[in-house]
């Protein structure tokens, strides 16, 4: 044995022995993982459609200026009632009818037109620049929500996770509760409180997202948590350890950017779930309130008005479709996310 | 007082002493916190070593070798005895006080594969440690770390690449390198190549000697193979069951093994030679669980030699003669 091993002549061939191509650049596991998203249609399917989404939102209300958020169409409109009566005069009938003609200030309830492309709703707002607005609102709130969710979750599954005992069970039990809360009877609380303490309609939803946030963040943090537990016992974490590396270096260099893969599918699920939750508050009259617009309360019209859902399809069903392409536009990447990033499926 | 004598005591040449280290896990607790069952891995070991030796250190499977090497570096917490390193008692050290330390003495894992982060670059596994413990000055860390990987066998453009474009060999050169990134002077190699084949074991092993005379190294060299063990060791330190049964240079300990434990695992070293006759001592049963270890000598269930004394007494672990140390209560 000992001869073999002083066979410095062997030890240089066997590091000879591979021929090294330098062109060769081999992928990053990042790299890897872009390129099995795109691989996927329904991925580049879900991300066009966000991206449509977005750019609609956020760079249409600057191209179509015509009409703004809260600019009534005032340009008039005339509406005819007919009604008749009968009299009867010596056993003779006679039917006068009368038409009315009234001239209201507002365009509502217009048809699709050149000038309103998808009509104006029952107040005479334009529905098309409404359904941008809302966008952005939904996108907006659900954006900041999940972002203050990951962090939240982040840090105390982190803690939780990294240092286990009296910490963790603290913390576990706290998400314990906050799992047992239900959402929709608190929120309804919520927005009662806020009704009465007359806080502008705008900044209501950015206040009931918090709420919302406080509620949400034991999902990830458990799932930070779990893989933390598993990531820490890992031996390049012991490595880390016998270098003497800080705990927030351990933590956040070390064991944050392995959970990450497991984070962004994370995320990017609950960004749809957000934008159903907006959108279930603004419907249920929770979130944005008039004249804000937001798809949701564009929705909610029908609630009030049953001549807008049985005759005027196009004040609401284009928010409906909105509220679906986002929803599933996120699942869908989502999911390709979650295969993409799959250590077990195939290159 | 007594501590500080025994400081005082010291060999300077040493590096690492370690005292009646022991350590134990904690298998059932009470609901208090009172541990009523402990594992007992590391029981009362003490060995001195001296700078540039290497140590290596045989036994069995679960004989508390690792558990050995990672209590020396403090990555579990000893339950008694102390360990000295460069004169300076580390037992109890804070860990961030330990911090300081760590960059003295590093550590070499048995699975190449774990333990290396798998989303950092070679180079950016390579460079923390430099940058954490401020070992070049900023601008000079790129060229340090190339310097590095060549002094390990790894080529400049592996510097981009990714753990898992790896090889076994090519990734446990990886992990020498970050070991040796932070200048140690102490490296406990825990059985760093046991996870390889051959023919790269011992391109490994080579790897090991020459940047010991390089840089001067320590090593603390964990194996279970012998003959690994026989070539790269000066000292070797034989375990059974988590104690220390005999201690001494590599000469005497192959030439003279005085424990019955040494002389039956050093008749299982195979000889390629077909012609010669082995004469193996087979040990019957298995290794007793460590939790629950025999009382007395803990080899007397399966020693050949056993006697009455074995099963009552713990042997004393004496000198005998020029370091080399035993306990069995053959030698008297």
């Amino acid at each position: 044995m000992s001869e073999n091993i002083n066979n410095e002549a062997l030890d240089e061939a066997l590091q000879n022995e591979v021929p090294h191509d330098k062109t060769v650049r081999l992928m990053s596991p990042t790299r890897m993982v872009v390129r099995r998203f795109f691989r996927s249609k329904l991925s580049v399917v879900g991300l066009v459609m966000v991206i449509g989404l977005f750019i609609f939102s956020f760079l249409g209300p600057v191209f179509y200026t015509q009409w703004g958020e809260i600019e009534l169409d005032e340009s008039g409109k005339t509406e005819y009632s007919v009604s008749s009566t009968t009299y009867e005069v010596n056993g003779q009938e006679y039917t006068v009818r009368q038409t009315t003609e009234k001239y209201l200030k507002d365009n509502f309830l217009a048809p699709p037109s050149a000038e309103h492309i998808l009509g104006t709703d029952n107040e005479g707002y334009d529905v098309f620049v409404r359904l941008m607005y809302g966008g952005r609102i939904s996108l907006i709130v659900s954006f900041i929500a999940v972002f203050l969710i990951t962090i939240l979750g982040v840090i105390l599954g982190g803690i939780a996770g990294y240092f286990g005992g009296a910490i963790d069970n603290a913390i576990m039990r706290l998400c314990d509760v906050l799992i047992c809360l239900p959402g929709i009877p608190i929120l309804l609380i919520i927005s009662t409180i806020l009704d009465a303490s007359g806080i502008d309609a705008k900044y209501r939803i950015y206040l009931l997202m918090i709420y919302l946030t406080f509620i949400s963040w034991p999902g990830t943090a458990r799932l930070v948590r779990g893989q933390i537990l598993s990531l820490r016992e890992q031996e390049y974490m012991v490595a880390a350890e016998a270098m003497g590396f800080s705990t927030s270096r351990k933590i956040f260099k070390h064991l944050v950017p392995n959970v990450m893969p497991q984070l962004i599918v994370q995320m990017s699920l609950s960004l749809g779930s957000m934008i159903l939750y907006e959108a279930t508050l603004s419907y249920l009259n929770l979130g944005v309130k008039a004249p804000y617009a937001a798809w949701g309360t564009m929705i909610n019209i029908i609630s009030t008005n049953q001549d807008v859902l049985q005759n005027h399809l196009n004040v609401w069903v284009p928010a409906g479709i909105c509220i679906v392409i986002a929803v599933l536009g996120f699942n869908f990447i989502g999911d390709g996310l979650r295969d993409a990033l799959d250590p077990k499926a195939r290159r | 007082m007594a501590l500080e004598k025994n400081l005082e005591q010291f060999d300077t040449d040493a590096i690492l002493e370690v005292r009646n280290l022991k350590k134990s896990f904690p298998l059932k607790k009470t609901l208090t916190g009172k541990v009523t069952q402990e594992l007992v891995a590391v029981d009362d070991v003490s060995f001195t070593l001296k700078r540039g030796e290497t140590l290596g250190i045989v036994g069995e499977s679960g004989c508390g070798k690792t558990t050995l090497g990672r209590t020396i570096l403090k990555l579990h917490k000893s339950n008694g005895g102390q360990i000295i390193f460069d004169g300076k008692d580390i037992t109890n050290l804070k860990s961030k006080d330990m911090r300081e330390i760590r960059k003295k003495m590093q550590i070499i894992f048995q699975d190449p594969y774990s333990s290396l982060p798998p989303r950092s670059t070679v180079g950016g596994i390579l460079s923390e440690p430099v940058e954490v413990h401020n070992i070049v000055p900023k601008s000079e860390i790129k060229s340090y770390v190339l310097d590095l990987m060549e002094k390990c066998g790894l080529r400049d453009y592996y510097y981009e690449r990714y753990p898992h474009e790896f090889s076994g060999g090519q990734r446990q050169r990886i992990c020498i390198a970050r070991a040796l990134s932070v200048n140690p002077e102490l490296v406990i190699c825990d059985e760093p190549v046991s996870a390889l084949d051959v023919s790269i074991q011992a391109q490994i092993i080579n790897l090991l000697k020459k940047l010991q005379q390089e840089m001067n190294l320590t090593y603390v060299f964990i194996s279970h193979d012998l003959s690994v063990v026989k070539f790269i060791s000066d000292k070797i330190g034989v375990m059974y069951l988590g104690s220390m049964v005999e201690f001494g240079t590599k000469e005497d300990i192959f030439s003279n093994p005085l424990h019955p434990y040494t002389q039956a695992l050093f008749s299982a070293i195979p000889q390629p030679d077909p012609d010669v006759k082995m004469n193996r001592i087979i040990l019957k049963g298995d290794i007793p669980s460590p939790a629950n270890p025999p009382k007395g000598c803990r080899f007397h269930t399966r020693c050949p030699k056993a006697m009455d004394i074995c099963k009552e007494e713990i042997p004393e672990y004496k000198d005998y003669g020029n370091g080399h140390c035993a306990a069995c209560h053959l030698l008297g």
